[in-house]
This record gives C-alpha cells, sequence and structure tokens, in this order.
C-alpha cells in the first residue's frame, strides 16, 4: 500500500438521488400484482396439495438416509475411514487432555492441576501483554479472574483449552486451504460453496453421527467445532492473500523468487493483519460452538449453560452465571485479537530503542509470570480458585429477577403472544405454507425476478426443486414464514434502536457493550425465561432469533446512519428539516446499503436459530433436526431437514444481495455488498 | 549468426500474446489476421500482442510506446514470462527463455534481467534497504553482504538516510527510487521498465527521467523501456518501437520516426514534438551541389537541429554534413528555420 | 537490539531457574504424596462410564449408583452428560458403560442388541425399579374444575377450551420432546379427537408451559409422564385413554389405546458387563422406588444441590437400602 499516493476524497457528498429510468412499470407494482395472484390461487386451492407430512411421518427419502447411517454404523469396526477418524480424534482428544492436566483437571496424583489459578493468570496476562498491550493484559486478568469468581474457573479453563485447540487445528486447517484459494480461482470457486454449507448447515444434524466417528467429549467437540469455526479463518485469509498487490507479487516474482518465498516473504507477511482479523473471527465461533459441543460431553462452560434446558425454570440464575462466564471470555479474546491485528504493524515498526524496552518489559513480565506459576504450584489456595459465592449471589439475583419478570409480565405477554401469532404469522402462514405447493413456489420464483433479477430467480428455482425433493416443503414454508416475521422485527428494532445510537453517541456508548454481550450470550440461556413468558410455540422461537439476530443488525443500521457524510446532514439542517425529516429523508434512505446489508444479516442469523426455535415449539425445520438429533429413527428427516435450512439460506442470502446491488448505483455499496458477499455468511457468536 | 547474436542483448521473434481459453489454437489460422474487436467478437479471446519482433543491442536503451491497451505491458511481461506468452521466440542474452525451465527461468531473472514497474511493487512491510535487497535475499545472499550491496543502491539512487525508512512514509518519486535500487541490487545485464514515471508528477517525472540518464550514463545497462509518453520515449531512447492494438507499426531512432512516421497514427503521435529537439542534420539536409560553398562548419548527420542551429545560424556558410570523412549534405538557414521556426513538416 | 533480547531473556530463564531450584515442600507436595501411597493401598475397581441423560431423574439415579461405586467400591467415575441415541452409541467404544434409566427404545435396541440383531454392544441389565407413566395430562386447576376431563370420551366437549392460535382453530395438544417415543398424532387421529398435535420441541418447553399453566389458570392438555421432578411441584392429573393391550402399539399408525405402564430399565455395554469390575453387581442389584427418585430429583431441582451433594445426602440417608444394592451382588 503505498499511502502517500493521493486517495479520492472521502466521502463527496453524493448528488440528490436522480429520478431513475424505470421501465413502464415499477417494481412495487409488479410485487403488488403477484401478491394479489398470490392471494387469489391461495384462497381457491387453501390446503391442498400442501405437502404436508406428520412430525412424527418420515418418507423414503428419509428411511434411505436412515439406512445409511445404520449401514455406516453396522460397518465402523472394519471400515478404514473410521480407523482413519479414530487416530485423529485421539489426537484431538490427547491435546485437550494434555492441556486440561495443566490448567483444569487433577493432575493426578497431584491434587490440582499443574498450573494453578494464580499460574494461569500469570501467563495468559503475558501472552495478552505481548501480543496487545499493558491494557489488554489488564483486561485479561480482570476477565479470567471474574470467571473464576462467579464459580466457573475450572470449566472455564476447559472451554478456553478446547477453543485454542479447535482453533490451533483450524489454523492448520484453514491457511493452507486460504493458501491455495488466494493462488488459484478453480479452488476458490470449488471451496466457496463447500464453506457455505459448512457454516449453515445446523450442528445439530451432525452431532449425533459425528460421536461415531471421533467418540465423545473432547474430540468429538474438537471436531465439530473445527467444521462449524474454520471457515471464516479460511475466507478472511483468502481475502487477504488475495487483496495482496498484484504488482508487488509480480515485482518479487520478477526478481526470481521461488513460489515458496512468494508465500511466506509477500502474501503471507502482507495479509498479517487480515489473517488476525479472520483468527479473531474464528475464535468467536469456536467459543460459541463451545455450548452445542456440551450436548456430546465437551468439558467447559455447555454444560452449566444446558442445564437450564434440563433443571427447569430453578436453574435459570444458574445458566445465566455460566452464559455471562461465556460473554466475558468471548469479550476478552475478541478484545485481545482485534487489539493484536491493530498491533502487528506496529510491533513489526517499532524501532532499536522502543524494541528494547520492549524487551526488557517482556523479560521482567515474565519473571513475574514465572513466579506466579511457581506459587500456585505450591500453595493450595493459589491453585484452587477459592470459593467467594460472588457465584450464587449473582445467579440468586437473576433467578430472583426472571422470576419477577415471568410473575409480573405474564399476563401482557401471553396477550402479546396471541395478539401477534392471529395477525402476522398465521395469515402469512396460510398463504405461504397452506397453499398448494406449486403457487407458493411460483410466487416466491417470481417475487426473486422482480427482486433480483434473472439469477436470482434461477437460484431460487434450484433452492425450491431442492427443497420440494427433500419432502419436507411444508415445515420449510412455516420456518420461511417465522424466518421473516423474525426479520420484520429484526429491522424494526435495528431502526428503532440503530438511528439513536447513530445520532447520539450516549447512547452507542451504552448500548454497544450490552449489544456484544447479547451477541455472545447462548440462546439456551434465555431460552427458559422466554419459554416463561410466552410458552411454546412459534412466537416465542421468533422472540429467541431476534433477541440473537437484532445486534447485529442494529450495529450495522448504526453504523451505516453514522455514516452519512456530516455535510449532508448539515445541509439538510440548514435547509430546515425537522429531525424525524432528517431521519426519514436523509439518513435512513442515504444508509440504504447498510440497511439492506442488515436486513440480509438479519435474516442469515434468524435462520440459523432455527433449530434452537424447533427446541421450543417452534416447529417446522427446527423440529424435524432436533427429531432427528433425539431419535435415531428419524436421523434421515433430520439430515434432509438440515440440507433444506442450507437452500433457505442460500435462497435468501443471494436474492436479498442481488436486489441489492441491483438498486445500488454508488460504487462504494457495490464493494460493500462484495465484501459482504466474503464474509456474508461469517457470523460470530453464539448459534445453533 | 554467432557475431549477429554477440550484437543482440535481447532478440525477440513473432511473439504471441493472445488472452482467453484455447488461444493457443488461434494462432496460423485466418482468425489471427482479425483486428482486435472481430477476434474478440469471434472467440472472445484478446490479441495483447500479435507477430511482434525486434532486437536490441547491448547498452541500447529501447523505448516501447504506444496508446494505453496496445499491448505494451504484456510485451515486456512476456520478455521474462511473467506472462506466458502464446507463440514466437525470446532470446535473451544468448539463452531462448521461451524453452527455459522454471528453474533456469528463476535462474536468469536473479541474475540476468530486473524490472521497475509502474506502480511500484516494494513491500510495505519491508523498510527501504531490505526492499532493495529483496532480489539477493531469494537467491541466497547472507544478510550482512546483501545489505552493503543495498545501502550502496540506496546511496545511488540518492535515497541515503531513508534506509531504515517504511515505503508508505515515502512520496512516489522516492518509492520509485527504491524500485530502481531494487531492480539494480542483482546486477542485471537487462532492465526492464514499464510506464516507472506515469504514476508520478511532471516535475518529479522529469527528475526521474533525469535520473535514468545519469545511471544509463553511468552503468550502461541494455533496458526496454515501455512508455506511453512521447517525450520521454525521445528523451531516453535510443530506438523506439511504436505498437498499435498489438501490432508494432514502426521501429526507428527517434529523429527517424519523428521525420518519417509510417502512418498517420504515428504521424499523430508526433504531431505535437517540437521537431528541433529531435530531428537530427542526416533528416533536413539536401544532397551537395557543385555550387555549394565548403566553408561553413562541418557536422555529423546524427547532430540535432536545435544544436546545429546556433552554429549554422551565425555562419554565413551553410552546413556541411560529413558522415566518415565524406560530405553527405548541406543544410542551409532555410532548412534549419524551417524546422525550428515554422514547425511545419518536412517535405521526405 | 539482539544482545539485549538475548540477555533479557537469558535473565528472566536464569531467575525462574533459581526460584524453581529453590521451590520445593508447600501443602500441595504433601498432597501429591498422600494420593501416591492412597493410590497404592486401594484396591482398584477401574473406571466407570456413567451416561447422564437430560432429565433430572435420571442425574438422580447415576449419581447415587455412581457415588455408591466410587466410596464403596472405589471405581472412578466418569459422568458424561449425553442424549439417549448418544449414549448407546458410545457403548461399543468403551465410552458408556452404563445407561441407568432407560424408557425403552425400539429401534436403539435393534441396533445394539443381539437378540434383536444389532451388533450385539449393549444389553439389558434388568429393571431399576420405577416405573415409567406416560400418558396425557392436563394441569391440577382444570381437573378441578372440570372433573370429568380426565376421561377422554370428553375431550371434545372441551376441545375449544384449548384452542390456540397455533392449534388451526382445533384444540392444542402440547406433543412432547422428540426424544420420547409417542403415537398421539395417530391416537388424536384414531379417536377422531378435535385436536391438533403442536409440538413443545423440548422437555424444557414442555414443563414451562405446564408450569405457566397452572400459574395462569389457563388450559392446556399434553403428553407428560412420571416419575418426573416437576410433578411434585404441580402435579398433573393423568387423562385416561382407552386401556393398553398387548400390541396395540404394534402399528404406530393405527395407535388408538393409552401408554402401557413402562418398567424403566438399566442399559450396559456388553463388554463392561463381562468384565469382572465389582460394580458390575452394583449395577445389577440396583433398585429403588419412584419416591426415592422423586426425592433426589427434588434436592437437586428445586433445592438446589449439586447432583452428587444430593446423591450423597440421600445415600447417607438410606445406608440399609445401600448395603443390600452391595450384599446381593
Ligand atoms: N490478464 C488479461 N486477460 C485478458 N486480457 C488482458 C489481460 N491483460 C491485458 N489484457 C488486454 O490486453 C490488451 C493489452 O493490455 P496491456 O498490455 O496492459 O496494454 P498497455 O500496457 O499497453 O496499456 C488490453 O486490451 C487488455 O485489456
Ligand atoms: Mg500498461
Amino acid at each position: 500500500m503505498t499511502a502517500t499516493l493521493e486517495r479520492p476524497p472521502a466521502s463527496a457528498p453524493a448528488p440528490p438521488e436522480a429520478p431513475r429510468t424505470r421501465g413502464p412499470v415499477p417494481r412495487w407494482a409488479w410485487l403488488l400484482g403477484i401478491l394479489a395472484a398470490w392471494i387469489v390461487a391461495s384462497w381457491i386451492g387453501h390446503g391442498k396439495a400442501t405437502l404436508y407430512l406428520p412430525g412424527q411421518g418420515s418418507t423414503d427419502v428419509h428411511e434411505w438416509f436412515t439406512q445409511l447411517k445404520r449401514d455406516l454404523i453396522a460397518s465402523r469396526d472394519d471400515n478404514l475411514l473410521m480407523q482413519a477418524v479414530g487416530a485423529v480424534s485421539d489426537l484431538f482428544g490427547g491435546a485437550v487432555e494434555q492441556l486440561q492436566r495443566f490448567v483444569s483437571v487433577d493432575a493426578y496424583p497431584r491434587p490440582v492441576p499443574q498450573i494453578g489459578w494464580l499460574g494461569v493468570l500469570g501467563i495468559a496476562g503475558w501472552v495478552a501483554l505481548a501480543v496487545a498491550g499493558w491494557k489488554h493484559a489488564v483486561g485479561t486478568v480482570a476477565a479470567l479472574a471474574t470467571v473464576g469468581l462467579l464459580g466457573y474457573w475450572n470449566d472455564g479453563m476447559d472451554t478456553l483449552v478446547v477453543t485454542f485447540v479447535s482453533v490451533a487445528i483450524c489454523l492448520l486447517i484453514g491457511l493452507p486451504v486460504a493458501v491455495l484459494m488466494g493462488n488459484s480461482r478453480r479452488a476458490y470457486a470449488l471451496i466457496t460453496p463447500v464453506l457455505d454449507v459448512m457454516q449453515t448447515f445446523p450442528s445439530f444434524v451432525y452431532l449425533a453421527p459425528a460421536t461415531l466417528f471421533f467418540g465423545l467429549g473432547a474430540p468429538v467437540a474438537v471436531a465439530v467445532t473445527v467444521v462449524y469455526a474454520v471457515p471464516p479463518v479460511i475466507r478472511v485469509a483468502t481475502e487477504g492473500i488475495r487483496g495482496v498487490s498484484e504488482t508487488t507479487v509480480e515485482a518479487t516474482t520478477s526478481l526470481g523468487q521461488t513460489p515458496w518465498q512468494r508465500l511466506t516473504k509477500v502474501q503471507l507477511p502482507m495479509a498479517r493483519r487480515t489473517i488476525i482479523v479472520g483468527v479473531n473471527l474464528t475464535t468467536m465461533a469456536a467459543l460459541s460452538m463451545s455450548v452445542i459441543a456440551g450436548f456430546v460431553n465437551s468439558p467447559g462452560l455447555g454444560k452449566p449453560v444446558l442445564r437450564a434446558l434440563t433443571a427447569g425454570t430453578n436453574q435459570v440464575g444458574v445458566a445465566f452465571t455460566a452464559g455471562l462466564a461465556i460473554v466475558v471470555i468471548a469479550i476478552m479474546l475478541d478484545r485481545v485479537t482485534t487489539a493484536a491485528s491493530e498491533r502487528s504493524e506496529v510491533l513489526a515498526r517499532s524501532g532499536g530503542t522502543d524494541r528494547r524496552t520492549r524487551w526488557i518489559v517482556l523479560g521482567v513480565a515474565a519473571i513475574a509470570a514465572g513466579v506466579c506459576v511457581v506459587l500456585s504450584r505450591r500453595s493450595l489456595s493459589l491453585a484452587d480458585f477459592p470459593d467467594t459465592g460472588v457465584g450464587d449471589t449473582v445467579a440468586d439475583a437473576m433467578q430472583r429477577a426472571t422470576d419477577w419478570t415471568t410473575d409480573t409480565f405474564s399476563g401482557l405477554t401471553t396477550w402479546l403472544q396471541e395478539t401477534t401469532t392471529t395477525l402476522f404469522i398465521n395469515p402469512l402462514q396460510d398463504l405461504i405454507a397452506s397453499s398448494p405447493w406449486f403457487v407458493t413456489g411460483t410466487a416466491l420464483l417470481l417475487v426473486a425476478l422482480v427482486l433480483g433479477g434473472r439469477v436470482a430467480a434461477l437460484t431460487t428455482l434450484v433452492c425450491l426443486a431442492g427443497i420440494r425433493l427433500t419432502d419436507l416443503w411444508y415445515d420449510a414454508m412455516v420456518t420461511f414464514t417465522s424466518v421473516l416475521v423474525a426479520t420484520v422485527f429484526v429491522m424494526v428494532l435495528a431502526a428503532l434502536v440503530g438511528v439513536p445510537m447513530a445520532r447520539r453517541r450516549m447512547v452507542d456508548r451504552v448500548l454497544r457493550p450490552v449489544l456484544d454481550a447479547a451477541q455472545v450470550m447462548p440462546a439456551f440461556v434465555y431460552l427458559i425465561p422466554v419459554l416463561a413468558l410466552f410458552g411454546p410455540g412459534r412466537f416465542t422461537a421468533i422472540v429467541a432469533a431476534v433477541i440473537y439476530a437484532a445486534p447485529v443488525a442494529i450495529k450495522l443500521v448504526a453504523d451505516g446512519v453514522k455514516q452519512v457524510s456530516a455535510t449532508t446532514v448539515e445541509a439538510a439542517t440548514a435547509a430546515g428539516s425537522t429531525p424525524w425529516q432528517l431521519i426519514t429523508k436523509v439518513q435512513l434512505p442515504m444508509a440504504r446499503s447498510h440497511l439492506v446489508l442488515a436486513a440480509n444479516q438479519g435474516l442469515l442469523y434468524v435462520l440459523s436459530m432455527v433449530v434452537i426455535g424447533g427446541l421450543v415449539g417452534g416447529g417446522g425445520l427446527g423440529y424435524d433436526v432436533v427429531l432427528g438429533f433425539s431419535r435415531s429413527e428419524y436421523f434421515g428427516k433430520g439430515l434432509v431437514a438440515g440440507a433444506t435450512i442450507v437452500l433457505l439460506g442460500i435462497m435468501v442470502d443471494r436474492v436479498t444481495r442481488r436486489a441489492a446491488a441491483r438498486r445500488t448505483t454508488s460504487p462504494s455499496v457495490r464493494s460493500a455488498l462484495v465484501i459482504g458477499r466474503s464474509s456474508g455468511l461469517a457470523r460470530r457468536g453464539p448459534l445453533v | 549468426m554467432t557475431e549477429a547474436a554477440q550484437d543482440q542483448a535481447l532478440r525477440v521473434d513473432g511473439l504471441w500474446k493472445i488472452f482467453g481459453a484455447r488461444a493457443d489454437k488461434i494462432i496460423g489460422t485466418p482468425d489471427a489476421e482479425l483486428g482486435r474487436a472481430e477476434l474478440k467478437e469471434r472467440t472472445g479471446c484478446v490479441a495483447a500482442v500479435k507477430d511482434v519482433s525486434f532486437t536490441v543491442a547491448p547498452g541500447e536503451v529501447f523505448v516501447v510506446m504506444g496508446l494505453s491497451g496496445s499491448g505494451k505491458s504484456t510485451l515486456v511481461r512476456c520478455l521474462t514470462r511473467l506472462i506466458e506468452p502464446t507463440a514466437g521466440t525470446v532470446v535473451l542474452d544468448g539463452q531462448d527463455i521461451t524453452s527455459a525451465s522454471e528453474a533456469r527461468l528463476r535462474d536468469l531473472r536473479r541474475h540476468k534481467v530486473s524490472m521497475v514497474f509502474q506502480h511500484f511493487g516494494l513491500l510495505p512491510h519491508r523498510q527501504v534497504v531490505d526492499n532493495v535487497a529483496y532480489g539477493l535475499e531469494v537467491r541466497g545472499v547472507k544478510k550482512t553482504e546483501r545489505r552493503a550491496r543495498a545501502q550502496e543502491l540506496v546511496d545511488l539512487v540518492g535515497l541515503t538516510g531513508y534506509e531504515h525508512s517504511y515505503p508508505d512514509q515515502l512520496s512516489g518519486g522516492m518509492q520509485q527510487r527504491v524500485g530502481l535500487a531494487r531492480a539494480l541490487a542483482n546486477d542485471p545485464a537487462i532492465l526492464l521498465f514499464d510506464e516507472p514515471f506515469s504514476a508520478l508528477d511532471p516535475l518529479i517525472r522529469r527528475d526521474m527521467q533525469d535520473e535514468v540518464v545519469r545511471l544509463q550514463a553511468e552503468l550502461q545497462k541494455t533496458a526496454v523501456f515501455i512508455t506511453h509518453d512521447l517525450n520521454e520515449a525521445l528523451k531516453l531512447g535510443d530506438r523506439i518501437l511504436i505498437m498499435r492494438d498489438g501490432e508494432v507499426v514502426q521501429v526507428g531512432t527517434p529523429a527517424e520516426i519523428v521525420a518519417q512516421p509510417a502512418d498517420a497514427y504515428v504521424r499523430d503521435f508526433v504531431s505535437d514534438v517540437p521537431r528541433s529537439h529531435v530531428l537530427t542534420l542526416e533528416y533536413v539536409m539536401r544532397p551537395p551541389e557543385p555550387t555549394d560553398s565548403l566553408e561553413g562548419p562541418v557536422m555529423d548527420p546524427d547532430v540535432v537541429v536545435r544544436q546545429a542551429a546556433r552554429a549554422a545560424l551565425s555562419s554565413a556558410h551553410p552546413v556541411q554534413v560529413v558522415r566518415d570523412g565524406e560530405l553527405v549534405g548541406i543544410v542551409d538557414d532555410d532548412a534549419i528555420l524551417r524546422v525550428v521556426v515554422a514547425e511545419e513538416s518536412v517535405p521526405a | 537490539m539482539k544482545p539485549t533480547r538475548v540477555s533479557a531473556l537469558t535473565g528472566s530463564l536464569a531467575t525462574l531457574a533459581l526460584v524453581l531450584s529453590a521451590c520445593g515442600g508447600g501443602d500441595i507436595e504433601k498432597e501429591t504424596e498422600a494420593n501416591e501411597s492412597q493410590a497404592a493401598e486401594t484396591g482398584d475397581c477401574g473406571e466407570l462410564n456413567m451416561a447422564v441423560n437430560p432429565w433430572v431423574g435420571f442425574e438422580a439415579d447415576a449419581y447415587v449408583v455412581g457415588h455408591v461405586a466410587q466410596e464403596e467400591l472405589g471405581c472412578s467415575v466418569t459422568y458424561k452428560d449425553l442424549k439417549e441415541e448418544v449414549s448407546w452409541q458410545g457403548f461399543g467404544s468403551g465410552e458408556v458403560d452404563v445407561v441407568i434409566e432407560d424408557w425403552g427404545h425400539p429401534d436403539l435396541e435393534k441396533q445394539y442388541f443381539e437378540d434383536q440383531g444389532g451388533d450385539g454392544s449393549a444389553m439389558d441389565a434388568g429393571p431399576t425399579g420405577n416405573v415409567g407413566i406416560i400418558g396425557w395430562y392436563v394441569p391440577p386447576w382444570m381437573a378441578e374444575e372440570y372433573p370429568d376431563i380426565t376421561d377422554w370420551n370428553n375431550l371434545n366437549k372441551y376441545a375449544d377450551l384449548f384452542e390456540t392460535p397455533e392449534s388451526d382453530g382445533k384444540g392444542q395438544f402440547l406433543g412432547a420432546d422428540p426424544s420420547y417415543v409417542q403415537f398421539d398424532e395417530a391416537i388424536v387421529n384414531n379417536l377422531d379427537l378435535d385436536f391438533k398435535v403442536v409440538f413443545s420441541g423440548s422437555e424444557a418447553a414442555s414443563i414451562a408451559a405446564f408450569e405457566k399453566a397452572e400459574k395462569d389458570k389457563t388450559p392446556l392438555i399434553g403428553y407428560f409422564y412420571e416419575p418426573q421432578w416437576f410433578m411434585s411441584e404441580v402435579p398433573l392429573v393423568k387423562v385416561s385413554l382407552p386401556e393398553y393391550t398387548d400390541g396395540c402399539q404394534d402399528d404406530a399408525k393405527a395407535v388408538a389405546c393409552d401408554y402401557p405402564e413402562t418398567e424403566l430399565k438399566k442399559i450396559v455395554s456388553t463388554s463392561f458387563m463381562e468384565s469382572d469390575s465389582p460394580a458390575v453387581g452394583l449395577i445389577e442389584s440396583f433398585q429403588w422406588t419412584n419416591d426415592d427418585q422423586n426425592l433426589v430429583a427434588k434436592y437437586i431441582s428445586e433445592d438446589g444441590m449439586s447432583a452428587e451433594d444430593a446423591a450423597a445426602k440421600w445415600v447417607d440417608e438410606n445406608p440399609d437400602q445401600v448395603e443390600a444394592w452391595l450384599n446381593a451382588g
């Protein structure tokens, strides 16, 4: 990068929108027409050819996949693949176990792990100091101490161990793949869809079969975590490598470098910062899998969080406390890796004297950390995190707060649930799911055509055909309905909260940490209170999805509105706009690209909560996946339900992106969408 | 043949580069004769370089010029196979590049040819010295040794004091000096320049051109220099090759090109040139006649008109143009004035 | 730069070595030695891998048995939080030895029981003494207010009471956690009931729904079962369906009868059963009542005790029963 080169002026005040030349019939008229025809057709054919399948029903397609799994199990002893995988899983398990004996599990015959809490704090502080600086070292120590105070020191350490082992494996696999994709167009085109599927395919579907390959506990936890968490680092590192200036690669090649030299001396160093961003995303994804992995006995905080599901409403406080520990760890890892990526450049450049001081400081800190380790190996109270009762206090307080909330608002929430379901969800579901399948299919196809053009329509056609083949059309449409309703709520929330955040710095400062926390708080924690408020049903599933998806959308909208150039706002204010006019006529329209991106991300986040929705009465595909996970004879149904979720995801993703790209004229927005494409599925935070 | 090869630092024969699928199937078919637009229409391929041949003598600065898109960059990249040519041969320093193995090619790039790029292509994470030393590093020169050599070059291109800066702390002109130093660090026999100064401000550009002239005088390298700027071409080039749509339009000395443009394209190109700066006496003289006075100043046919003007005009007698002791032509005041004052076309 | 770096590092390493060499003694050291000598003494029962399926009743069984195995037999017990299906998969690989409470999984038995054509990695180790009563339940307030609702014949009369926005204008029947074998869709169909089965999706959701229904006095009918700790908090009332007869649930589509009373049983891995672990006898002889289980479950879910503490408390309070299990083996 050549910073001295003149850049074009950052954001020139955009000219007022020129009236766009449209075809004779405007888009909205087309949409209205389609909707009207759809309603009529739906009314005529109501309840016919809906392809409804009972909750406990299944078809030949499903049976076929179930049988496939049975055969796999039957052959597991003499299956070579299985044996190879077994070796790998021993490796995973061994790595985790070794590390556990260091920090979280008694290293028998020692009554405590090799390194006690004080030593861990010392080491963690030192690492943070080395990669991210003083402030983050203090923050890291504080965060880990908080985990201990909450009463989850050992579980927290376990979570960190599993996360670290998973991230290490992700890097081991991900970086070479990224290098391949960065250097070969063909590999890029081939692997990208695989990554899409890896990220959208609900892990519930393969969780149980994965235990057949990897066994229980840490190995399978690491395996499923890697599947979910490796795509972000691959995507981002690939972008980093592809983003390395063409000229620089050419110039250095012209000096006679080997491909290996090109990689190690040019591409990787130049992409370093981006790669660390990828590591950050992967770390967060890995962490969020730790809860799901609790279902297969993964060590860590997943278990206490999941207890909320088994032990009922009385354990919400406990689950919340464990969730809080996850949030603290997540924010710590996020901040440290982000700071590390920003600092890597600075560090690489720091001159002689700076470097010397740095080494001295690190040396001294290493001694301090070493002393901490030694002390923690000798004294029981410095090894076992003392029980302070803080965790119980927090849990009690949280328990009382939820109890009070559910007691107080019960009537109101029931009314809200019933009204929304009757007014929004049911009519929409009647239209989408209770129409003959070909009516809905045609309507969706036409909508995609109008919104996104021919390519989008083609994608939609392929996806719908796939959904039709899975024999889960009705359930898919039920899910699709809920996803749409939830996304509307998400967008309303995003506008209601995002705009004030953008306009008032104070609001932003207060809300942003809350949103960050909400984004990483495992959904299982708030599932039970939401259930207690609304009872099982589609609305509850929608509420859970909205809680999960709203933070991302809110942040995107806030960033978009904030980005509207100050000059434009000034000009509009000078022209006498009221604040309302300013928001509706200037800021929101000008942030449109961000709104679109927010809607797109909102949709995908909501979709990723479908399975969780299945746990609280959301029905549809979510129920099918949970059924497949819970009962071996329904494995096939769960599997194709998972595939159907992926198809829905691809469909809504491509259509919204196309629609957005067609409506934007500004190149900067187009590029934002392209970037969005590369990381569009790269979700952060908890998932299903 | 061997003697001819001695005279040739670089020889290019029938070089083709066609971008697109199954491009190699096109050469030799009637399609190859098509213009660029039709070819693209029919096959989807772009013929960036079409059947280009030329030779460059040792120590010569050979300029390739043409409008943007005419295939210059592609041509110069084919010379070291940064872009794989579709057909043709390139012989560099007596070695056939086109058939060289990867390892052989790398060796050539490390020792024989270096290139300077329009957008510099520096490594942002390395200090200036380490950028300059990169070529030495990849061929395995020890750190102290390559740093010492890099320092010499940093000094040579006038960047003393900036060796520990990072590229983004330098101005564009300085960055290109780093690019130049990096190219020179390998002590190559041939230097390739791809519009090295196009991205620079005009004033800095002139500085850099002077720098190249200075270095060329000092180091006497063979150079292939790409530009779309005719003035630059005329200033630096011993010979100029003019390209259009991938094809060679004309090859010649600056004076030849200005004096005898091959076609309207070239004429258009050279129409704005201050001819007195370029034309040599060779192109303005007339054959001697017995009646001519033999008292005027004696000059070489390669003398540029502008340099000859003062002496010619101050003398009462016409200039005698003498090559190898033989009188080959006469230049009278009228001829000079026609070039200097009127800048009108010279009768061929 | 370089010399400094090196000297700083060697400096710190040297100091570290110094501190380390000075170390020795400390309370941890003593315990370690104690552990070492103890390990030499006690007879070794080896490892016992107990699956813990996700409901509190199961936890009660597992931790009570585990506690006895650990304290009395010296086994090193590992609890693994797993769903049923995954637990059974663990038998073959030796990762799971015992599933202490099984409610009947015909499909899994077919896969893993030798006598049913499976791979033989699992086998039945007898009843736990608990009797599972699966069926249709209503919250207590409804049974009080509409006494005749507990007979299925009257259900259609009350169908519109149960209508919700989820149930398409019919009465809503709350279907259970998908883990359980259930025939409610067929039963509704075959008994011509004016209901629609809406699946809660999880046990937690079902419990939340019944809890809310009792608290707000809203109508609700759904699949439930005992023993279940929630029954002691809200004693749901069972609705009687046409009586179960042998074979009436054989054809899943034609089911029109009540669920049978289920003897909950212990499933173990064959290799564990064939080992000479003293825990085998314990597992075989372990039996207790629904009340016993409910008591431990209550300690856990209502009193907020950890499963280990709850188990220890019960074992302390019932030495005779524990003694009987140990002696039977
Ligand atoms: N990688 C490529 N693929 C396809 N066409 C190319 C590629 N590189 C260059 N071209 C085309 O070849 C022609 C010559 O390009 P170039 O050599 O860059 O011209 P110049 O350097 O003279 O501006 C242009 O029409 C350009 O579009
Ligand atoms: Mg070019």
